[in-house]
């Protein structure tokens, strides 16, 4: 499903370049469910933005279902960014003067479904997420699982193949983490293909194959059923050895 | 994106930031309704104009004694008109089918008094005809008897100021006034009419023309007043009047005036201050259009991260670029219909406290305002929605 072939991204920081990602090449099947791991500024996000259209690489071929993506213009990539891709972020990123049911039907306004449409698959989506009751909340009446459980419908509503989570837990506590996770694998379980990027251990330890990332490469292969392997070489690189 | 789910989506963004959408309302508003107001006042002065015109009558002809040009030739040689006289006036009135009635007009001045109280008058020699030629209306009593125009009848009328200041309280129906040597029977007053042509019709003392002559040993008319029957007959029976008292004097030696003229100086006069008037409202609204722009760039950065998301959404440019445009223009065009409502309002205002003043915003002025308000908002939008478009997603995203 995805193809990345020697992709590098440079960043000009004050006049210095940075390389966040040096020659990263891998694939990555549909159906996935990868975990990528590193400590910060070891280019993970980048290469999340990469695989999401939101960033293009400097050098290298990104290939998502058979097409070259770093190449196309504008206009197409946010078409797929909204049919292929959904995001579900750190900090949820719910418009927070809409309510719940309007924040799931933001992407099918984008879309051009219409209203009648729109709004039954909203509740629909809610109702999968366990939010159906809550659908006339603003996001500042929402628990922090709950904005994230919104976060996931709306990622989800336009049924994208490729769901991108940046540290999906990263703002909540355990209890609340662990039920996000839940419906993620749930959706991953039904064919979606999911890439989480974490720096936890018990995140990323449920993934099928997890990626080590240090100064923009890949430094570990692994998986979740050896996850201390991948601590190890995640601690050495956080101490700089 | 349907243009319902654009505004929609426009609208819920510019109520959540109350106070500042209300303020740039207010601003847009505030023009418009200046625009409203002031071509409305600019109008009114027109109309009033035109009004004091018509009520002197539209269909009114003034022969004047004496030519508009300048002419030559040896000094003593000429150059002295031939009296206007009421031979001509009858002549025209029998010879020039377009004219209705003659009003014959003698002027001078003459002190009027009762008892031990006088005053300075203008001293008008009329006919019966003057009161419709006119458009006089009577007070009390009634105006000058139908006489032959040469006969002489110790009758006036006096005008509303002359009648209050001589008689104070009491009306001077039937008392006899001394006018001048002249004793004087008072069979009228006027109603109440103000400077007109440059007479102040309220202080006047109107008395039979034939008289006037005789009191002011005149005999040429000071004007010749006439009574176009049809408006469209003026310029032809300017020309067939001037023309036939041109054969009985031998020369063209009078002027016929017509208040067309005047009056399309005044209206085009008045149509320019309504102009300028309304361009200097104009200026508050392109301010007002600054203002927009101004709430909108910080909308633009205020909502950084909204913008990421969208575009993480799959947003489009275009998208964005229309719902911060729609934004914009809803922003204007709210504040256009806003100043609609309030200079509506303050042009109720100016008819209630100036009531002679016919104060309506023309409707050219009220559909220039509020489209100009919506140009405004579109125009001043482009930049900061254009801002938005051009955010890079991932730094818009963690709000840089």
């Amino acid at each position: 499903m995805i193809r990345l072939e020697g992709i590098s991204r440079t960043f000009d920081v004050g006049g210095e370049p940075v390389h966040a990602l040096v020659d990263v090449h891998e694939e990555i099947a549909a159906g996935e469910h990868l975990a990528i791991m590193g400590p910060s500024g070891s280019g993970k996000s980048t290469l999340l933005h990469i695989l999401g259209c939101l960033d293009r690489p400097d050098r290298g071929v990104y290939e998502l279902l058979g097409r070259d993506v770093a190449r196309l213009d504008e206009g197409e990539l946010s078409l797929v960014r909204r049919h292929t891709i959904g995001f579900v972020f750190q900090f949820f990123h719910l418009v927070p003067r809409l309510t719940a049911l309007e924040n799931v039907e933001l992407p099918m306004i984008f879309a051009g479904v219409d209203p009648a449409e729109r709004r039954e698959r909203a509740i629909g989506r809610l109702r999968g997420v366990g939010l159906e009751p809550r659908a006339s909340h603003r996001p500042d009446q929402l628990s922090g699982g709950e904005r994230q459980r919104v976060a996931i419908a709306r990622a989800t509503v336009l049924d994208p193949k490729l769901l991108l989570a940046d540290e999906p837990t990263g703002n909540l506590d355990t209890t609340s983490g662990r039920h996000v996770l839940e419906i993620l694998e749930q959706m991953n379980a039904s064919g979606l293909t999911l890439i989480v990027v974490t720096h936890d251990p018990a995140v990323a330890r449920r993934a099928r194959r997890i990626l080590v990332l240090k100064d923009g490469r890949v430094v570990h292969r692994g998986d979740g059923a050896h996850i201390h392997e991948a601590v190890e070489v995640l601690s050495a690189a956080e101490n700089g050895t | 994106m349907s243009l319902r789910d654009l505004l929609g989506f426009a609208a819920r963004a510019l109520r959540g930031h109350r106070l500042r959408t209300g303020m740039s309302l207010l601003g847009v508003a505030i023009g418009v309704a200046a625009v409203v107001t002031l071509t409305a006042l600019g109008e009114g002065a027109r109309l009033y104009v035109i009004g004091q015109f018509a009520s002197v009558g539209t269909n009114l002809l003034i022969v004047v004694p004496g030519r508009t040009e300048t002419t030559g030739g040896m000094p003593g040689m000429g150059g002295v008109p031939n009296d206007l006289t009421l031979e001509d006036a009858r002549a025209v009135l029998r010879g020039v089918p377009e004219i209705d009635k003659a009003a014959p007009i003698v002027m001078g001045t003459e002190t009027v008094a009762f008892g031990e109280r006088q005053r300075q008058v203008a001293l008008v020699g009329a006919t019966h005809e003057m009161l419709e030629v006119r458009r006089l209306g009577v007070a009390s009593g009634r105006f000058l008897p139908p006489l032959e125009w040469d006969r002489s009848s110790p009758v006036t009328v006096l005008g509303q100021t002359s009648a209050r200041e001589l008689f104070p309280g009491r009306d001077p129906v039937g008392e006899v006034v001394r006018v001048g040597d002249w004793r004087m029977r008072v069979v009228g007053v006027l109603a109440p009419r103000g400077q007109q042509l440059g007479v102040d019709m309220d202080d006047v003392a109107i008395v039979p023309v034939g008289t006037a002559m005789k009191m002011l040993n005149r005999s040429s008319l000071f004007r010749l007043l006439l009574q176009v029957r049809a408006h469209t007959d003026l310029d032809r029976a300017r020309e067939r009047v001037v023309r036939l008292i041109a054969e009985r004097h031998g020369e063209e030696d009078v002027t016929g005036i017509t208040q067309d003229a005047v009056l399309g100086a005044f209206t085009s006069i008045l149509g320019a201050l309504t102009l300028a008037l309304a361009g200097i409202a104009s200026v508050s609204l392109a301010v007002a259009g600054v203002g927009i722009m101004n709430v909108m760039l910080v909308s633009v950065s205020e909502r950084t991260r909204e913008i990421g998301l969208l575009k993480a959404l799959g947003a489009g440019r275009r998208q964005i670029l229309l719902a911060f445009l729609a934004e914009a223009v809803l922003l204007s065009s709210a504040g256009g219909l806003l100043g609609l409502l309030v200079g509506w309002l303050a042009v109720k205002v100016l008819i209630a406290v100036y009531p002679a003043l016919p104060a309506t915003p023309p409707p050219w002025a009220v559909a220039a305002a509020f489209s100009l308000s919506v140009a405004v908002g579109a125009l001043f939008g482009v930049l900061p929605a254009r801002r938005a478009t051009r955010l890079d997603p991932v730094a818009a995203l963690s709000g840089r």
